[in-house]
């Protein structure tokens, strides 16, 4: 990633010139083409073993294979470290080799794209990666934007174009970008080869939402904004071409910047794993200088006089060099404490794991044909240790579809299914859905299923087609039309399109427009109503109107609103009306549905032309012209009739709430951080169960200014605290103290809730709040961050990865949660929708927010719970098969003699004891899936590190080291005196060492069977198995025929036939397990016994049921209980009436017949209002 | 990596599901099997009362029984020591059975387990390489060379092979001396004799075979010399491939003759006094050393060990007492319904 960095100088203004490579290259800007590999053919070998040899394991092993080949301290053969040295470093290389291809692969791809150029007077197919900056490239509909460009002109009027920017900040509805007006009539090749402005702007950044910059052209000077870039990963929607020119390519694209390095994740356990080898190094430096120093000793007192057998060497001056000689030799003899096996073991382990994952059938969704993927496979424990959850909103808890699923008409329901007893029948996929097929027009992929609102509309029950005519009017849906019949339409929130799409199947199809006119087909007929005024929506109002006259010449003002707004505006005589309406809206707010409530109104036609007339006035107004039009809208929306309500479902994802607090109950916390609006994501919030009624209090800080904040976190804080202090009587004064401390959280019984704004959380992220910030984050049950930027929710991940050592996860859809997905200890993407980034940014992947539970519950946990059994046992075998020549060193002159043969060494770790450890460590369950899910409970060890720590491993090493004294001072008092059946002596040295290795392999593998939960077919192989390759290999190694070839390097010959027919040496190893095994028995059956924890009693439950056969389950549902009323909470800005009133939005065509003179006055503001609100808006919101 | 987000527009990428009857596009559906699902049959053991008590009691019932066996043998083999200090003298026979006695030399802190001690041979040498015969390695030295000839056998453990004669006599009560008959072969491993250990050639001409090697340094005789016996000389003599098997401690003993018996009906000792002679010519005095002869029988379990019997009865009864000990905490404070209670 560095490398382009290199060799640019800081950039501090960047000129771009149109149409000029040669000006442009002096500044060597990056260009478009991107590299995310790290090596090429030649670089691969050097670099990737100098980034292994980096890691602290491979470097000490190769230090140890050094000290090997010294002959003078060699206490064991090379080939003892080589051998597995080699295996590791091999197999790392392979799997970075393998991910590095894919890299280069999709690069390859990303950058072989085409893009149209502008060359030489012509369009020509350039790859992506041969887009420089200042280039003029054609855009279509469509088509990713291929760099950061300069909009010069498009195919619409005004140099308009529309995108989509979803893959940059998750937004699904579309924006609006238009090009400067000197450049928006370049429409043809010649004029844009002429185009030779210069543009000065600012040096990359990552800031989505600001651009500023300067257009130098034909000695004028136009100032740039956002309003006049694509940026790279956005999407032309809506418009057949446009030009623009680069300023931005490849690497320094804002995308690009945005994306954040890409860190290189550690689990929790990794690191706990490097200081624990860091201590086993200390501990084995200790053992070394122990034996040196007893080495010094021994061959002062001993050693001299001991030269008529055994003289020293010409280099061994002394008793002290012999004693530093030893030193190193003990170091080579003891390194396997901390085997290298351990590394690939665990490496492998995770493999097996991430495998599991991507074949998990219940992670699997059939409708996308989309299975849940392991990306990162060196993460797996962490799933299962998660405190913090991080969600985005759209696309992760909800599908990003509306569906319009109830209405209130005329007091009267609809949308609910009943049975023949009058009972509420739950809506499933099986539930009949009303038959539209009297409609040509109808949008196939809507249902509904309640019938009576059908016989309705075919009874011509007039308020249902009222209802429904202006559902079909009041809008700022655009149609299109591609061929006969088959209707799109582009909406501008998705709210907008469900409305609009619920009336066209209910007959009432909105088909065309233009600024004057909606033509509707009503029942099949072609009906053109007159546009009269359109009174836009603003999050003031919220409502908009419409006013039309119908064909029959009547003037009619239809509008659409939040019910409390609109109720106010009511003629008193729909009072009634007004009631029953009012709970039906309650209810549906109960089921989370959000609701609009509509209402129509008469006009006089004289009354109109006055108003229109104080309109048009109004509009001309250059100062305080938002007021007054303010003003004239609230006139007119008076007086209003109550047609109904609409429903619509903002939907959820399946089993969302479910998943939410199943996962509550783990006790992991989730916060939703979210680009959408307060609104929005506090319904969400509330569909989903983690904002409830009951809870104690829901605190919105939404202060403008650092004061603000700081003010409401305080006052909020203080809230909670206030009241648990009256009940916990505790100090007054160290209010600040209480916080820090974390049982003193957990005390807090009372359930808060923190929504909190983009802008506010801004100000709340500076270093001096964030800790109050976080403090009062976590004292709340739910915490909601709406309007935050990409940057911004990576900054709340990383303040709580700083500040509360949990291990957070991420999850997200969109490009926007890219980079807290990457901040996070663990990144999950959401995977088969339309934009991939997330995914391919995240460690996990999969289809659906429901499938969190399962990957975290049963995967995580299995996974954590499987690592720690492994590591325990892997330190405590390792202590068992390694100190036994500590032992042994006080009776062999500290000499460094081992105990066991070389083979034995080198294949210990590799053949006799890896496959049962691994068997276990991959299919170890100690609560099945079911009711590892059943019990959210049982993944609280995880979060508190309770499997494997410090302590555990210090008692494991114990036991190991326990294991080792057994193992070396049973078999020492036998062979004392012992001598063989037939009278000749077998208390020799290699008798002594086959003895000692048989017993540590059956004490291992008894060991590994008592802590296996799960003996599974595999597992019975894999440990029988190496009890009897470890047989084998021993006969044959030490058979003549392997003797006859290498004399010299089996030197065991024969010992095994004559040690193991003995009897005695039976009843040693017999000895030896019992005694080894027994004690770590009774302790563990102890622990079972009298302090069982929640796992050894599902465990126990889990058998008992299974004897007495499955039983039923009932899977708890979660039942929203929210009489909240929503709003007009949609996704909508404000602008849009102006825009089709004005037709600047049409198709020239069209529109230059149909516009009038007399509104061009007021037209000609609407696209610098528009931006003006808009700029307001994008401040916060992008 | 993000550079790759874009692949998802591709539309050649999606696959869509075919139905079960299965088109030719294959679904990404992972396979129903056990493995992949995780859901192999499998045993779940778990810890109860019901299975680790009886395991106590068992353990205990058996070692137990093994233990005194053990021990009762142990105790019932004669064993006689004497530290060769005192040369020889009239000691008593303690032997009373008819079997073969053995008669073992023991040394004590000799460190034959040193790891330059150890390692200090050439097997390929022992063998009968003849390459290797002519050319030590270097592991020999220093004692691979001496005086430019290559020394065969190499190396400090031959090089410091126990040289005293150990001579048994019956005491005759009418005043003369037998000397007892030993045999000197059988005592050592039968791979060792015929795999590991083999002369350069099979020539019966040893001298010829050892031409130009010269004897190691403390030795008096060369190899060839070491007995008259074809089969028992050179590299496979029994003495010299006893010593070759270093000992694992440094106090140990090693089988140096036996006393066969004569046959079921006499003992192979007589009662009476017996004098040992010994020719003195192993040093162990310089390294605080020291010299045994063991005279010993030997049972079903090998020789003389009571440290075997006595843990095997330890633990048993430890076992039994702690199977005793569990049972109590179990009925006092024991879960027994510890499924009853899982909160949630």
């Amino acid at each position: 990633m560095a490398f382009w960095r290199r060799n640019t100088f800081v950039e501090k203004e960047r000129h771009v010139k149109a149409n000029a490579r040669d000006y442009n290259d002096k500044f060597s800007y990056a260009d478009n083409r991107i590299k995310t590999s790290k090596y090429n053919i030649f670089t691969f070998l050097p670099i990737n073993l100098f980034e292994q040899f980096q890691r602290v394991a491979n470097a000490y092993f190769s230090v140890l294979f050094i000290l090997q080949v010294i002959p003078e301290i060699s206490s064991l053969s090379w080939f003892t470290t080589i051998v597995p040295l080699v295996l590791v470093l091999a197999i790392t290389a392979i799997k970075d080799a393998t991910d590095d291809y894919f890299r280069h692969k999709s690069d390859q791809q990303v950058n072989n794209r085409q893009s149209q150029v502008l060359i030489r007077g012509s369009l020509q197919n350039e790859k992506w990666m041969n887009v420089r900056v200042g280039d003029i490239i054609k855009l279509e509909n469509n088509q990713f934007v291929a760099a950061d460009i300069l909009l010069l002109c498009s195919s619409e009027p005004y140099g308009l174009c529309y995108i989509e920017t979803a893959e940059l900040d998750g937004e699904t509805n579309l924006k609006v970008r238009q090009a400067l007006s000197v450049t928006s009539d370049l429409g043809d090749i010649s004029k844009l080869m002429d185009f030779d402005g210069e543009v000065i702007c600012e040096p990359p950044n990552n800031k989505l939402d600001k651009f500023t910059g300067t257009l130098y052209w034909r000695d004028n000077k136009y100032p740039l904004d956002n309003e006049k870039m694509l940026l790279r990963g956005c999407v032309l929607r809506n418009t057949e071409w446009c030009f623009g020119m680069v300023i931005f390519a490849g690497l320094q694209t804002k995308l690009m910047q945005n994306c954040g390095r890409t860190k290189f994740k550690r689990t929790s356990i990794d690191k706990l794993m490097n200081t624990l080898v860091l201590w086993i190094f200390a501990l084995l430096i200790c053992m070394g200088v122990i034996l040196a120093i007893g080495n010094t000793i021994w061959e002062s007192r001993v050693g001299r006089n001991f030269q008529v057998f055994l003289p020293w060497s010409e280099y061994q001056t002394s008793a002290v060099f012999s004693g530093f000689l030893t030193f190193w030799s003990y170091i080579i003899i003891l390194n396997t404490v901390v085997p290298i096996s351990l590394y690939v073991s665990v490496e492998v382990l995770r493999l097996g794991h991430s495998y599991f994952i991507n074949w998990d059938r219940k992670m699997y969704y059939s409708q996308r044909d989309t299975a849940a993927e392991a990306r990162t496979t060196t993460l797996n424990e962490e799933l299962g240790q998660v405190e913090f959850i991080f969600s985005d909103k759209t696309g992760t808890l909800t599908q990003n579809i509306m569906v319009f699923s109830k209405c209130s008409i005329n007091g009267q329901t609809y949308g609910d299914v009943y049975d023949e007893f009058d009972q509420k029948v739950e809506i499933t996929e099986k539930t009949a859905c009303v038959d539209f097929s009297f409609n040509p027009l109808c949008d196939r992929k809507f249902k509904f299923y309640d019938g009576s609102l059908i016989e309705a509309i075919k009874l011509e029950d007039p308020a249902v087609q009222e209802f429904f005519r202006l559902l079909a009017l009041c809008h700022t849906v655009m149609p299109e039309e591609k061929s006969e019949g088959h209707l799109v339409y582009q909406a501008q929130s998705p709210d907008e399109g469900a409305l609009v799409t619920a009336a066209r199947n209910f007959g009432f199809v909105f088909r065309a427009r233009t600024p004057e006119t909606i033509t509707l087909c009503e029942m099949g007929q072609a009906v053109t109503y007159q546009l009269l005024a359109i009174l836009d929506f603003n999050n003031v109002r919220k409502r908009m109107s419409v006013i039309v006259r119908n064909p029959q010449g009547l003037i009619k003002l239809y509008s659409k609103g939040a019910d409390t707004i609109i109720f106010d505006r009511l003629d008193p005589c729909s009072g009634d009306l007004m009631y029953t309406t009012s709970e039906h809206l309650n209810e549906f707010a109960g089921e989370g549905l959000r609701t609009l409530a509509l209402a129509y109104k008469d006009l006089d036609e004289h009354y109109f032309e006055v108003w229109m007339k104080k309109l048009l006035f109004a509009s001309t107004v250059i100062e305080n012209r938002e007021d007054h039009l303010a003003v004239l809208y609230e006139e007119i929306e008076q007086g209003l009739k109550l047609l109904g309500a609409t429903a619509i479902e903002d939907k959820l994802q399946e089993g969302v709430p479910e998943t939410i607090a199943c996962l509550g109950l783990a006790d992991i916390k989730i916060w939703v951080l979210t680009g959408d609006k307060l609104e929005t994501a506090m319904n969400i919030g509330y569909s989903c169960n983690m904002l409830r009624d009951d809870m104690n209090e829901v605190f919105v800080i939404s202060g403008h200014t650092l004061l603000e904040v700081q003010q409401q976190l305080r006052s909020a804080k203080e809230h909670i605290l206030g009241l648990s202090r009256v009940s916990s009587a505790g100090d007054v004064e160290k209010t600040d103290m209480f916080a820090e401390d974390s049982v003193f959280e957990e005390t807090i019984i009372a359930e808060y809730a923190l929504v909190i704004n983009g802008h506010s959380l801004a100000h709340a992220l500076e270093p001096q709040l964030e800790h109050t910030l976080l403090d009062l984050a976590c004292l709340c049950k739910t915490v909601i961050c709406c309007r935050v930027t990409p940057m911004q929710k990576a900054q709340v991940v990383e303040l709580v990865k700083r500040h509360k050592r949990a291990v957070t996860l991420a999850i997200g859809d969109g490009a926007n949660d890219v980079s807290m997905i990457k901040t996070a200890h663990i990144g999950v993407g959401i995977s088969g929708q339309e934009g991939m980034q997330a995914a391919l940014a995240s460690d996990y992947s999969f289809a659906q927010f429901r499938y969190l539970q399962r990957l975290l519950l049963v995967h995580g946990r299995w996974s954590y719970f499987r690592m720690c059994n492994f590591l325990c046992y892997f330190f405590y075998k390792n202590f068992a098969f390694t100190l036994v020549h500590f032992w042994y060193g006080f009776f062999c002159g500290f000499s460094a003699q081992t105990v066991y043969d070389q083979w034995f060494i080198t294949l210990f770790n590799i053949v006799y004891t890896s496959l049962p450890v691994l068997a276990m460590g991959l299919f170890d369950q100690d609560v099945n899936d079911q009711n590892s899910l059943r019990y959210p409970s049982l993944y609280k060890p995880g979060q508190q590190n309770l499997l494997f720590n410090k302590r555990q491993f210090f008692m494991c090493t114990l036991q190991g080291m326990g294991t080792s004294f057994l193992l070396f001072f049973i078999p020492y008092g036998a062979f004392s005196v012992t001598v063989k059946e037939d009278g000749s002596n077998f208390s020799d040295q290699q008798a002594f060492a086959v003895t000692i290795a048989t017993s540590l392999v059956i004490v291992a593998s008894v060991q590994i069977g008592l802590e296996t939960h799960y003996w599974t077919a595999v597992n019975h192989l894999f440990i029988w198995g190496s009890l009897t390759v470890y047989f084998a290999i021993l006969f044959a190694m030490q058979s003549n025929g392997m003797f006859g070839i290498f004399p010299s390097n089996f030197p065991f010959i024969g010992t095994a036939r004559n040690c193991l027919s003995e009897k005695s040496v039976w009843l040693v190893i017999l000895l030896t397990t019992v005694v080894c095994v027994v004690p770590g028995l009774a302790v563990s059956f102890l622990r079972v016994d009298l302090f069982p924890t929640l796992t050894d009693k599902v465990r126990h439950l889990q058998q008992t049921t299974k004897r007495q056969g499955p039983q039923e389950q009932n899977l708890r549902r979660v039942r929203r209980t929210s009489s909240r009323r929503s709003a007009y909470a949609f996704s909508h800005q404000q602008g849009y009436g102006e825009l089709i009133t004005s037709g600047k939005n049409m198709r020239t065509s069209t529109v230059s017949s149909a516009r009038s003179p007399q509104r061009t006055p007021h037209s000609s503001n609407w696209i610098e209002n528009m931006l003006k609100r808009k700029n307001e808006v994008s401040c916060i919101s992008v | 990596m993000m550079a790759s987000s874009y692949n998802a527009k591709d539309e050649d990428g999606h696959i869509t599901v075919s139905g079960p009857g299965g088109g030719t596009l294959r679904s990404k559906k992972p396979e129903n099997t056990a493995f992949k699902q995780q859901r192999l049959p499998a045993w779940q053991p778990i810890l109860t009362a019901g299975t680790v008590l009886p395991a106590f009691f068992i353990i205990g019932l058996i070692f137990i029984p093994i233990g005194i066996g053990l021990y009762v043998t142990s105790n019932n083999i004669k064993e006689f020591e004497v530290t060769l200090y005192d040369m020889s003298g009239p000691h008593q026979n303690p032997f009373r059975n008819c079997n073969n006695v053995f008669m073992y030399y023991g040394l004590s802190n000799f460190y034959q387990n040193h790891r330059r001690y150890v390692k200090s041979r050439d097997d390929s040498q022992l063998n009968g390489d003849l390459e290797s015969l002519m050319k030590p390695s270097k592991e020999c030295e220093p004692y691979a060379y001496h005086e430019n000839k290559p020394i065969a056998p190499c190396g400090a453990i031959a090089n410091s092979m126990f040289n005293d004669t150990l001579e048994l006599f019956y005491n005759d009560p009418n005043g003369t001396k037998i000397q007892i008959p030993m045999t000197a072969t059988g005592i050592a491993w039968w791979t060792d004799k015929h795999v590991k250990f083999r002369n350069p050639t099979d020539n019966a001409n040893l001298t010829a075979v050892f031409q130009g090697t010269t004897k190691p340094v403390n030795w008096r005789r060369p190899v060839y010399e070491l007995d008259t016996d074809p089969q028992n000389n050179g590299f496979i003599n029994e003495d010299f491939i006893v010593w070759m098997r270093t000992a694992a401690l440094p106090t140990f003993r090693k089988l140096y003759r036996i006393i066969p018996k004569k046959n079921s009906m006499v003992p192979t000792l007589l009662r009476g006094n017996y004098t040992l002679e010994v020719v003195y010519n192993y040093p162990v005095r310089s390294f605080e050393g020291r010299k045994r002869m063991i005279l010993s029988t030997i049972s079903w379990m090998g020789g003389k060990n009571p440290f075997l019997g006595i843990a095997y009865i330890t633990v048993g009864s430890v076992c039994f007492f702690l199977g005793v000990v569990l049972l109590i905490i179990h009925h006092k404070y024991g879960n027994r319904n510890n499924s009853a209670d899982i909160a949630n």
